[in-house]
């Protein structure tokens, strides 16, 4: 065999259609007018970015001044795949029957999830996905949970009403979904939701999770929630994670918020 | 209904429409008997009461505000400032500077008799429906003359957040060939109970619907417009709670498409449903008048529900949209009624219930303007399966033609479209457009194969549960989640405060006129 062939993991690269070429695609749109000026321009950016033998294959016209690139290079940097640490949601992941199992043994009761899409976000296709009895893409919601009484509220809920709904249902955890993340509202109303809870003297008393498309575990947790879910998340892994949380924080038996 | 290739029984067709007139109908006796702030706010709109206080209050609300906090808006606003101009000889717009500044309170006045304020109020009146023609011969003129594209027509969001980041986005995308451009309204406006003053600058995920903001984008428009020589629609949200309002000012800045629909507020926005039923009559009676095409939004129904097994509620909201529409005088040429492709991609023969179901609306509403919705549910961040979903979508968009389509983008699900994206859209559809333009006209359908039947199944469906709405009424329909899965109650939401019976000396004197078709 090749030696070329064999990935040296701390010096990898993007593959083409050969190990070590380096291959990447861009495309892109420069605003200045279409000609061999722009592609030029393209070209020397892209080499800038680390992208030897930048090559446009595609340039077009917008109009107004625009020029839209399709342009390949092969790439010069490398990186140590060794050395890559990523924070994940650590819980080993239950089916819905298998959840409803686990609170049958462990919990012993009934297990509140209160869910919304908060702030100003008029999305409800996050929450309704993890919520929702038909669930997404096969994968059932919360509400088809045995031993989970999931409540969505829905769209654009005040983090207010979101908490003095959490007193009064009792709930164990809240979810929120997060999808408009234009000009970054999505981190401000996070952080809003943390200090409003933090005020009130329930933060540690509910396990707090958000999930959208822009969401990972890392942000999650750097904006001081429990968990965050990104895209390809379903119900059965913020059920998991929601219910060992409840065990492991010692929750089963707790006091009524 | 022409023939039909998916071998639909116009039977069963025109018993889903009676019944779908009959529940409309029921409702209409409620709107009748009551009216709301936004309803009233409007009238002042049309009148020409523009502005806002010193706190930024817009004067349509102080103006209801003060009459309704004396407790006598079942009058009417019309009769409340045609009084005042009696009283005080003063405009409407200088009635409510002078309301706005302390210095009046309309409903402290004299009270003159009904007649003559009405009679006072006529001339302005009037001179505002003669404004509002002037558009819409403007825009007759404007298809007479530089004309228009082909349909489906092309239709683009802008969504910066900044209404002059937007003109350039819009614009660039008229040059690449987009025929509607919808400026999106930025998050949240629909809750709010006022609408906006002033141009947008930094908005999430759009800008508000404001009058300057239409105005603004109307002119980048029509400019680039002439310069393609191809007039570029407009379409912003006559939605949420100052429906009508926003209705008006589309009507008096010249939009061409705005978004209305009689449920969608109540179900997707937690609307009360009362308010909504009531103030989306007026909205489409103004929408009527000045020849706007409305979008109903039955796609909606398919990103909470599930697009194959919950067609049906698609068709027969579009059944009760277009009955409502009847009865606010609405010509069917100007019924966009929405759908969506919205399957799962892992559905198989997928491709086919979506052919069927698009053919079959068509049919079903031969004159409608019918709005395409992409697919948005589906769409992972892939951007190259994306596009293969999108052009999947524009190949029956043009197959079973469709009216007014909203473009797929193949970066939906990961942000608001870039410039490129939206190109990438717009060659794709051209593509697909051009390519297969008269496919519909070649094909015919196997008798009883899948196609064929998955319509007839769809039109059963959607007839059982309007003559079960019909039984039940739209009402406790709604509170029943019939409708996209989602449970309303009749007092619930948002907005229910500002619903008021009218008493028996009310007048709205748009209404006659409007519906008349007043010249």
């Amino acid at each position: 065999m090749n030696a070329t062939t064999q990935v040296d993991l701390t010096q990898v690269k993007p593959y083409g259609d050969t190990m070590n070429d380096g291959m990447m695609e861009l495309a892109f749109t420069l605003p200045v007018p279409y000609g061999e000026e722009a592609s030029e321009a393209a070209k020397v950016l892209v080499r800038q970015m680390g992208l030897d033998e930048p090559s446009v294959v595609y340039s077009k016209d917008m109009g107004g001044g625009f020029t839209f690139f399709v342009i390949y290079g092969k790439c010069q940097h490398t990186v140590d795949y060794t050395s890559i640490k990523v924070t994940k949601v650590d819980v080993d992941v239950m089916e819905r029957l298998e959840c409803a199992e686990y609170i049958k043994e462990n919990i012993k009761r009934p297990v509140i999830l209160l869910g919304a899409s908060t702030g100003t976000d008029a999305h409800t296709v996050g929450i309704d996905a993890i919520m929702n009895m038909k669930g997404f893409h096969g994968h059932y919601g919360l509400e088809r949970y045995e031993g989970i009484e999931a409540i969505n509220m829905g769209s654009q809920v005040p983090n207010e009403v979101m908490i003095a709904k959490a007193i009064e249902v009792n709930a164990d955890a809240i979810l929120i979904s997060q999808t408009v993340t234009q000009k970054d509202i999505h981190i401000q109303n996070l952080t809003n939701m943390v200090e409003l809870l933090e005020a009130e003297g329930l933060r540690d008393k509910i396990i707090l999770v958000c999930g959208g498309p822009r969401i990972s575990h890392e942000i999650a947790q750097e904006l001081g929630y429990d968990a965050g879910f990104g895209s390809h998340s379903y119900a059965e892994h913020v059920a998991s994670f929601v219910l060992t949380e409840i065990v492991k924080r010692g929750m089963i038996n707790r006091k009524s918020l | 209904m022409a023939k039909s290739k998916l071998n639909l029984d116009p039977k069963i067709v025109d018993s889903a429409r009676s019944s779908a007139g009959r529940i409309a109908g029921n409702v209409q006796e409620f709107i009748d008997r009551h009216t709301t702030v936004s309803t009233e706010r409007t009238i002042l709109r049309l009148l020409g009461v523009d502005g806002v206080d010193d706190v930024e209050t817009p004067l349509p609300n102080v103006i209801v505000d003060q009459i309704k906090d004396a407790g006598v808006l079942s009058r009417g606003v019309a009769y409340w400032i045609g009084n005042a101009m009696i009283k005080t000889g003063l405009e409407p717009q200088e009635i409510a500077e002078k309301v706005a500044a302390g210095e009046l309170e309309i409903t402290k006045l004299e009270m003159a008799d009904v007649k003559d304020a009405e009679e006072k109020i006529i001339p302005v009146v009037m001179d505002s429906l003669k404004k509002i023609r002037a558009q819409t011969e403007k825009r007759n003129e404007y298809l007479a003359t530089i004309g228009e594209g082909k349909r489906p027509y092309l239709y683009v969001i802008v969504a910066t957040g900044n209404i002059y980041e937007d003109v350039v986005q819009a614009q660039a995308a008229a040059r690449q060939g987009a025929d509607i451009i919808a400026v999106i309204r930025t998050t949240a406006q629909s809750l709010l109970d006022y609408v906006p003053y002033g141009p947008t600058t930094e908005g999430f995920g759009g800008t508000y619907a404001t009058q300057e903001n239409f105005r603004i984008m109307r002119k980048a428009l029509d400019e680039i417009g002439e310069e393609v020589g191809r007039y570029i629609r407009l379409c912003n949200y006559s939605s949420g709670m100052c429906m009508p309002e926003i209705a008006a000012m589309g009507a008096i800045e010249r939009l061409d498409v705005m978004l209305n629909d009689a449920l969608y507020g109540i179900l997707f926005r937690d609307i009360n449903m009362q308010r909504t039923l009531v103030d989306q009559y007026f909205s489409r009676i103004i929408i009527g008048y000045c020849d706007i095409i409305f979008n109903s939004g039955e796609d909606n129904y398919l990103t909470t529900d599930d697009a194959y097994e919950a067609a049906h509620t698609v068709l027969a909201s579009q059944f009760i949209n277009e009955q409502f529409a009847v009865l606010a005088n609405i010509k069917e040429e100007q019924m966009g009624l929405g759908h969506a492709f919205e399957m799962d991609p892992n559905t198989e023969n997928g491709f086919l219930y979506e052919l069927s179901q698009a053919i079959m609306a068509r049919e079903i509403f031969p004159k409608a303007p019918l709005k395409y919705m992409p697919p948005t549910k589906f769409m992972t961040g892939n951007i190259f399966k994306g596009h293969i979903q999108d052009a999947l979508f524009n190949l029956i968009s043009v197959w079973s033609g469709q009216s007014l389509q909203l473009l797929g983008m193949l970066t939906e699900a990961v942000h608001t479209p870039h410039m490129q994206d939206r190109y990438l859209s717009i060659e794709n559809a051209s593509y697909i457009f051009s390519n297969a333009r008269d496919l519909g006209e070649e094909v015919e359908f196997k008798a009883g194969g899948i196609i064929q039947e998955r319509a007839q199944f769809v039109l059963r469906e959607a007839d059982k549960l309007l003559h079960e709405i019909e039984k039940e009424g739209l009402f406790s329909t709604i509170e029943q989640g019939k409708f996209g899965g989602v449970k309303r109650p009749r007092d619930g939401g948002k907005g229910l405060e500002g619903v008021c019976v009218k008493d028996e000396y009310y007048f709205n004197p748009f209404i006659p006129l409007m519906m008349g078709g007043t010249k």
